[in-house]
């Protein structure tokens, strides 16, 4: 998906975890993600360069669909869907 | 024709049925599982096995964290006292790091100087407190089990002990058990 397109999506649940730390950015994640519903789309935000390859590895695992990121002014926004 | 048909549909089943037996038998001794066996009591080995085992946690992973040896002392309360214990363990118990926060450095410990620089760096780049990542671990379901012969022979009593909610005690049969079945088995 384009950054245009990233940006226009409906989100149901955006987790900000630009406070922690690699693991945090996962484990808020994974918190958050029990609270959507299947094919809601949920944003992470974090300023830790690892979670925008970390999270598209949960996805494959866990069988989410990875959406793409998009990069702010010093953090990441990781867009997925649920299953 | 409607023989040789016949005969291929059931060779397909057999085939079926051998392999159905492979992978239960595969799945089984390779479950989604991490084993730790943790020997190491300094503070950066006990953070490695820390983050590496919250990140599996998050995924999904069963997680078992085998606690052994210097180890043991990450799982000290310092607020706990025991009773009973003879001279030497005594000694041992004042000579070792008293809980997971008076863990020394394996590099550049420089008598304390390294591990308040690295908690304080920490700090500054929210990076979760061992503290922190003992609660997640316990939200998670990781598994903890204090190895009972070398808690002995440190001179350490169960009394002790962190509270922690998946923690028991065992021997090593256990951590070869858990690690067989396990995907993955590290040694720390």
């Amino acid at each position: 998906m384009t950054t245009e397109e990233l940006k226009a999506l409906t989100v149901a649940k955006s987790v900000d975890a630009r406070g922690t730390a690699c693991p945090g950015p996962l484990l808020e994640a994974k918190k958050a993600i029990g609270t959507i519903n299947s094919n809601d789309v949920m944003e992470i935000l974090s300023a830790d360069e690892g979670t925008k390859v970390d999270i598209p590895k949960w996805c494959g695992k866990q069988g989410h669909e990875y959406l793409g990121a998009v990069e702010e002014n010093g953090y990441f926004k990781v867009y997925m869907k649920k299953k | 024709m409607e023989s040789t048909n016949t005969i291929t549909v059931e060779k397909l089943q057999a085939e079926l049925e051998s392999l159905k037996a492979k992978t239960t038998r595969l799945e089984n001794s390779r479950k989604d599982q991490l084993s730790v066996a943790i020997v190491s009591g300094d503070m950066d080995k006990i953070l490695a096995a820390m983050i590496i085992s919250l990140a599996a946690a998050a995924m999904d992973t069963q997680v078992k964290l085998f606690f052994s040896f210097w180890a043991l002392s990450a799982l000290r309360d310092p607020k706990k006292k025991a009773k009973g214990k003879d001279f030497i363990s005594k000694m041992f118990g004042m000579m070792l790091p008293n809980g997971r926060n008076k863990l020394k450095l394996s590099n550049m410990n420089m008598c304390g100087m390294g591990p308040m620089m690295i908690k304080r760096l920490m700090k500054k780049q929210n990076v979760m407190s061992l503290d922190a990542m003992f609660k997640e671990a316990a939200e998670l379901g990781i598994e903890i089990t204090v190895c009972e012969m070398s808690m002995n022979l440190m001179g350490f009593k169960k009394e002790e002990m962190i509270d922690y909610p998946h923690l028991r005690y065992a021997g090593a049969t256990t951590f070869v058990a858990d690690a067989g079945e396990s995907s993955m088995q590290w040694f720390i």
